[in-house]
């Protein structure tokens, strides 16, 4: 336990306070429910911990030993060793928010390091500090398309290649709310191009959001779509994958209005869910109506420069009820872990990680497709990430795959009904030739049985 | 010396990772896709890390001493949860695999869920939301589902105590409702007369920080959830505060419908310089359907033979995903360590020493700060900084001398009913040694206010920086670097 407390301690501060027993300090609190038996285990000392967690862990099959090829979001990349010894720095971990700057300058600066980056690496001109993830990143976005239009525009066209959890996100955000989500109906097809949503924009749309590369892991032309979105007063936003604009040309070149992103693949462990980081950037003329921490640069009263959160007065605890959103802690330590992991790599090493993604997946995609009864879905252009059409359900598949030691890719029947017996299939550097070999012979077996 | 930006440190060539050449064909991009530019700095490894070790040296933190920001729960963070937290079972996990091959994270989860229902006295939780108010804002949403399955629609109003968090009312303007502000009364209750009034067809519910935001625990907190409960509306109860109460009292042993949890401050994970954090709610049964997936279940009891298998579930009523994947899960890896090393008895004693320690310096302080609400505290209690007798010094003049002394301020200017709020949460991290040398300085601080005020204005005199000029930031607004034109100077 890490209570400092000696006997004697308390009997001193008792005393000062002028009670006899610790328990004179609740009598507030109502008798009858005060001091509640709870039942939970025993405490444990810290070996006992440890090999408990050890145990519980080691249950887990995981990309550390099996050969992963499951994306859909979330990416085994190779996490260089000094990212983690700089995130294990207590001055970084163990301090709050940093409201206090003179005694923060490391957190601030860290803070604008990573804006700096994230507005270079999307081509956009301002970012934030960080969102939840790129599922909450994006329902911001709306919340702010929503807000800039002072609520007179009160629709919003999502892609149906907009990753499934975010679009879930972002219209239980809006529970209730006077925003209409369209586009990503049922009856349209998941795997049309983004031109198919032009019909959708009209006068009343505040927001037009895509992903690139798609969800599928498909790379399109905006610039129709941009246009028509524009043409109509609208924001065009982007979800985007931060690894892949290591190659492929920034959305801000594009005419994106917003753009979101999932931050994970920028050095942190996949961690079964979290904790990731919510990517945020737009333009300079939005910057009030965007949510969130903004660190900014200026001067001590000696002019030398220093950084402080900046714009305060968009923020929940100024405006309260008025503020552009709730949002107070957000992912301050994966934000720095990315900034240190962007660092490391500079930009040969982005566009190395970049292009072995894009090479290895297309040398996978052309094996697989080799196969008789698996066929490759090639209508566009991919990053890492391709459908496969398989010859039975993709859970029968993975679950082979597993005795295997492979972790298969995602389902897509889960979320489109259309897309039953559909993997889809996500390679990164940290998959060899061998690797990818393996999962070919693998599905060659799976329909031989 | 000023640490420069990671552009300003780029020397063109230099690079600290490189990975395996391709071992599979190449194949092209098409042209029309491909990038052109990309600026990014190019550091060595030891840039990188001289640079950000720089840097790190200019916070202050925990692991440097006292932090007694009110309402933070500023917390020693325990080192072998971040030893658990990195265990590879854990750390390499994909949130997407199939249950079957996760069930140690999947069990973690289950088990969490479980200590988090019994120690706040819930039937449900979801351990989705990824911090405190993300936690608010999917407890508003549950209510509002809760109210909308009931037919019970014409609902808007949410009431929120003046002593009640920053984030409250954003959040329920967030969820669109109405919020209405209630007054505290003298003694640092909710006044229920002005409760009273505003209980009518119309009430969503009532955001309830209990201990509020002055540390008290509101003497009538039966009389407040029976008031709201009678008309029909329901009780969020915000658990930032939740350190005061483990093992002291179940918020959902008070009649409270709904509560988040902040894992960055009573369980102690870390706050990171700005988060991650992790804010799971609790629910009452009646709300236990509408909860955020996925919550873990038991899809199979375990025997002699097979090990109990768990698996996901989206409630009935489920108000739908919050986020994307299965939440901070890394987070609650730290918290799960956290319980497990406390166990029922040790969770009491975090919230008795607490209250203790907040107690304490409230003793020793109140003679030489005004204390506006004189009544026994819970875990964090709220002064002026201010004097009659020194009318040039506000909250702000103290918190930046305390910096001179090697300290962090207290949270300053909050709560906004009472002026020049210090409001201070030890924690039961600290020592009593430790607390005495704050006193120390407090009462060494309130005497210079009073002998040299210029001292005080001036502060803090010591820090990597002095006062910033945060007009100058919000009127210039420069907000990044322009990495591509600092790179193409050098």
């Amino acid at each position: 336990m890490y209570i400092p407390h000696t006997e004697v301690d308390r009997e001193e501060m008792l005393e000062i306070i002028g009670v006899e027993h610790v328990e004179d300090l609740f009598t507030d609190v109502p008798p009858a429910h005060r001091f509640p038996k709870l039942n939970i285990p025993p405490a444990l000392t810290e070996m006992e911990v440890v090999a408990e967690l050890e145990n519980i862990s080691q249950t887990n099959q995981t990309a550390k030993e099996l050969i992963c090829f499951l994306g859909a979001g979330a990416y085994h990349h190779y996490i260089p060793a000094a990212v983690d010894s700089i995130l294990r720095r207590g001055e970084f971990y163990t301090a709050y928010t940093p409201y206090q700057p003179e005694i923060s300058q490391g957190t601030l600066q860290s803070i604008f390091d990573y804006q700096s980056l994230v507005t270079t690496l999307t081509g956009m001109e301002v970012s934030n500090a960080s969102h939840y993830d790129g599922a909450t990143a994006v329902a911001e976005a709306v919340n702010m398309a929503y807000a800039n239009f002072r609520g007179k525009k009160t629709k919003v066209v999502v892609s149906p290649a907009l990753h499934p959890q975010y679009r879930e996100t972002i219209r239980t955000y809006n529970r209730g709310s006077v925003i209409n989500i369209a586009g990503d109906e049922d009856d349209i097809d998941p795997l049309g191009s983004p031109d198919a949503l032009l019909s959708e924009i009209d006068e009343n749309t505040a927001l037009v959001m895509v992903q690139y590369p798609d969800f599928f892991g498909r790379i399109y032309d905006f610039s129709k779509i941009v246009e028509a979105t524009h043409q109509m007063g609208a924001l065009f936003g982007i979800s985007a994958n931060p690894i892949a604009l290591g190659l492929l040309t920034p959305p801000g070149d594009f005419g994106a209005d917003i753009v979101t992103g999932e931050g994970q693949p920028l050095g942190l462990p996949l961690s079964f869910g979290g904790p990731y980081l919510g990517m945020f950037a737009t333009r300079q003329k939005l910057v009030r109506k965007m949510a969130g921490r903004l660190a900014g640069e200026t001067v001590d009263a000696n002019g030398k420069r220093g950084y402080v959160l900046t714009l305060t007065a968009r923020e929940q605890h100024i405006r309260r009820e008025k503020a552009t959103s709730n949002i107070c802690t957000n992912q301050g330590l994966m934000a720095l872990a990315s900034t240190v992991y962007l660092s490391l790599l500079g930009k040969g090493g982005l566009r190395q990680v970049a292009e072995l993604c894009y090479q290895k997946a297309h040398y996978a995609a052309q094996q697989i497709n080799t196969q008789p009864d698996f066929e490759v879905l090639k209508e566009a252009p991919f990053f890492n990430e391709f459908v496969v059409r398989c010859p039975i359900p993709v859970d029968e598949i993975n679950k082979i795959l597993l005795e295997h030691g492979i972790l298969g890719g995602y389902d897509l029947g889960q979320d489109y009904p259309s897309l039953t017996k559909h993997m889809l299939i996500a390679v990164t550097e940290m998959n060899s030739r061998q690797d990818i070999d393996l999962l070919v012979s693998t599905l060659a077996e799976v329909t031989n049985d | 010396m000023t640490e420069p930006l990671l552009c300003e440190l780029s020397v063109s060539g230099r690079r600290a990772v490189h990975f395996p050449e391709a071992d599979v064909p190449l194949f092209e991009l098409p042209e029309s896709f491909v990038r052109h530019d990309l600026p990014l700095p190019e550091l060595s490894e030891v840039d990188v890390i001289r640079h950000f070790t720089r840097l790190s040296q200019l916070n202050y933190c925990i692991d440097t001493g006292m932090y007694p920001l009110g309402s933070c729960t500023m917390k020693y963070n325990p080192r072998v949860n971040e030893e658990t937290a990195r265990m590879a079972g854990f750390a390499f996990a994909h949130p997407l695999q199939p249950p079957s091959s996760v069930q140690g994270s999947l069990e973690l989860m289950y088990k969490l869920q479980e200590y988090l229902m019994e120690i706040g006295g819930f039937d449900g939780v979801s351990l989705q939301p990824a911090a405190g108010a993300h936690g608010e804002l999917t407890g508003v949403l549950i209510i509002l589902a809760y109210h909308t399955s009931r037919g019970d629609t014409k609902r808007n109003k949410i009431l929120i105590p003046d002593s009640a968090h920053g984030t409250n009312p954003a959040t329920s303007s967030m969820s669109g409702l109405q919020v209405v502000e209630l007054k505290s009364d003298a003694t640092g209750n909710i006044d229920l007369e002005a409760l009273r009034a505003e209980c009518d067809d119309t009430l969503v519910g009532l955001m309830f920080t209990n201990p509020n935001t002055l540390g008290l625990f509101d003497e009538n907190v039966e009389d407040v959830v029976e008031l709201v409960h009678d008309a029909g509306g329901l009780v969020y109860g915000d658990g930032a505060n939740m350190n005061a109460l483990l093992g002291i009292v179940r918020p959902g042993d008070l009649g409270f419908d709904v509560l988040h949890y902040n894992l960055h401050k009573t369980f102690s994970t870390p706050h990171g310089g700005g988060g991650p954090g992790s804010g799971p709610i609790g629910v009452a049964p009646h709300l236990v359907d509408f909860l955020p997936g996925p919550i873990i279940v038991i899809t199979q009891e375990g025997d002699n033979e097979n090990p109990t298998q768990y698996g996901f579930l989206q409630p009935a009523k489920s108000i739908g995903r919050v986020k994307s994947f299965n939440g901070h899960f890394a987070m609650m890896v730290r918290a799960y360590t956290y319980i497990r090393v406390y166990g029922p008895d040790g969770l009491r004693k975090i919230a008795e020493h607490a209250v203790l320690n907040a107690n304490y310096l409230r003793m020793l302080l109140r003679d030489t700060y005004h204390l506006p609400y004189d009544r026994t505290c819970m875990h964090e209690f709220v002064l002026e900084g201010r004097w009659p007798d020194a009318p040039d010094i506000h909250a702000l003049d103290i918190s930046k001398r305390m910096m001179d002394y090697g300290l962090h301020p207290p949270t300053n200017y909050f709560p906004l009913i009472v002026h020049d709020a210090l409001m201070i949460e030890p924690t039961e991290t600290e020592s009593k040694q430790s607390l005495d040398a704050f006193t120390d300085v407090m009462l060494k601080i309130a005497e210079e206010a009073h002998s040299n005020p210029e001292l005080l204005h001036n502060a803090p005199h010591i820090t990597p920086v002095g006062r910033l000029d945060e007009v100058k930031a919000a009127k210039e607004l420069v907000l990044c670097c322009d990495v591509g034109a600092i790179l193409a100077d050098k």
